[in-house]
C-alpha cells in the first residue's frame, strides 16, 4: 500500500545526519515503548507484518511530525484496541488519571 | 500519539511528562495490571538490546569471514546458518543474506518503508537509518549519501542498494583493510564498524602494522 511511510525516492528531506556516539535509546519512555511492543507481540495476537501495517495507519501529517518510537507507540495502541486487549476508553481514562496525578 | 508533539530531548525528572510519556505509562500500567505483560520481562528485553546485542556480534562474523575462507564461503552461501554458528539467532534476523563488497562492487542497505535491520548481528538501528532523509535518498542518490558518510566511490565501482523487508535482512561484508595480514580474529573484529556492515562506511585501518 502506498503512503507516507513509503519514502524511497522522495525529495526534500535534506541530508542524512548521523549522531556520534549515539545511545541505543534517547529517553526512558523509548525503552519502555520498545519493550512493551515486543512483550505485547509475544501474546501472539499479531505478527510483524500487522505491526508494521498498524504503524502505517498513522495519519500522514502525524507520522511525519513524530519520532520513530512514537510510531511504534501509536501502532501498539492501535493493535491492542483492535484486538480487544484494551479499550480506547480505558487507555484515555488512564492517560487522564496519570496526567492529573502529575499535575498535583 | 494523539495530541501534542512535545519533543523533549532531555529526560529531566523535573519536566512535566509529555503526552507520549503519559501514553507509554498508561499502556504499561494497564497491560501489567491485566497480566498481559510482566514488568520484569520488559526490563530484561531492554537490557538485552541495550547492553548485550549489538554490532560487536556482526564484527565477529565479519572478522571470521576475513580470517577463514571456508567460513566466508558458508556465510555467503547460507548466512543465517553461518551466523547461527556464533549463537546469533532470533527475532529480526531469521533470514539473513550477506553481501560481499569488492573493489568493483559496494553494497548499501536501507529499509525504505520502515526500519528493518538485522538485530541479532547489529542490534537496534541508529536514528539516521530510520530517518526520512536516509530512507528516501539511499535509493535515489546512494553515492551522494555515501559521500555524506565520508565514503567516496569511484565511477568504476558499482553501487548496489538493498531494500530490506520484514523477512530478509542484510549484512554487508566489508573489504578487509590492507595491512591486516597476520592479525587474529579478535584484532580484526576491532576494525569492523557498524556503518561498514550497513554499507555506508569502511572497516578501520589498523593503527600499526602487525610485524
Amino acid at each position: 500500500m502506498n503512503g507516507v511511510h513509503d519514502m524511497g525516492g522522495m525529495h526534500g528531506f535534506g541530508p542524512v545526519v548521523a549522531e556520534a556516539h549515539e545511545p541505543v535509546f534517547h529517553a526512558e519512555w523509548e525503552r519502555r515503548a520498545f519493550a512493551l511492543t515486543l512483550a505485547a507481540g509475544f501474546l501472539g495476537e499479531w505478527n510483524i507484518d500487522m505491526s508494521r501495517f498498524a504503524r502505517e495507519q498513522m495519519p500522514p501529517a502525524a507520522y511525519l511530525a513524530s519520532s520513530y518510537y512514537e510510531h511504534w507507540l501509536w501502532g501498539l495502541e492501535h493493535l491492542l484496541v483492535e484486538r480487544g486487549l484494551l479499550t480506547r476508553g480505558e487507555v484515555e481514562a488512564r492517560v487522564t488519571a496519570l496526567a492529573a496525578r502529575e499535575a498535583r | 500519539m494523539s495530541g501534542g508533539h512535545e519533543h523533549d530531548h532531555d529526560d529531566r525528572h523535573t519536566a512535566p511528562l509529555s503526552d507520549t510519556q503519559l501514553r507509554v505509562k498508561a499502556l504499561e500500567s494497564l497491560l501489567t495490571e491485566k497480566g498481559l505483560v510482566d514488568a520484569r520481562a520488559l526490563d530484561e528485553l531492554i537490557d538485552l538490546y541495550e547492553t548485550k546485542v549489538g554490532p560487536r556480534n556482526g564484527a565477529r562474523v565479519v572478522a571470521r569471514a576475513w580470517a577463514d575462507p571456508a567460513y566466508k564461503k558458508r556465510l555467503l552461501e547460507n548466512a543465517s546458518a553461518a551466523i547461527a554458528e556464533f549463537g546469533f539467532t532470533g527475532r529480526q534476523g531469521e533470514d539473513m543474506v550477506v553481501l560481499e563488497n569488492t573493489p568493483r562492487v559496494r553494497n548499501m542497505v536501507v529499509c525504505t518503508l520502515c526500519s528493518c535491520y538485522p538485530w541479532p548481528v547489529l542490534g537496534l538501528p541508529p536514528v539516521w537509518y530510520k530517518s526520512p532523509p536516509y530512507r528516501s535518498r539511499a535509493v535515489l542518490d546512494p553515492r551522494g549519501v555515501l559521500k555524506e558518510f565520508g565514503v567516496d566511490v569511484g565511477d568504476d565501482v558499482e553501487v548496489r542498494v538493498w531494500d530490506s523487508t520484514a523477512e530478509v535482512r542484510y549484512l554487508v561484508l566489508p573489504e578487509r583493510p590492507p595491512g591486516t595480514e597476520g592479525m587474529n580474529e579478535d584484532e580484526l573484529a576491532e576494525l569492523v564498524t557498524r556503518d561498514a556492515m550497513i554499507g555506508v562506511g569502511q572497516a578501520r585501518a589498523p593503527e600499526r602494522r602487525v610485524p
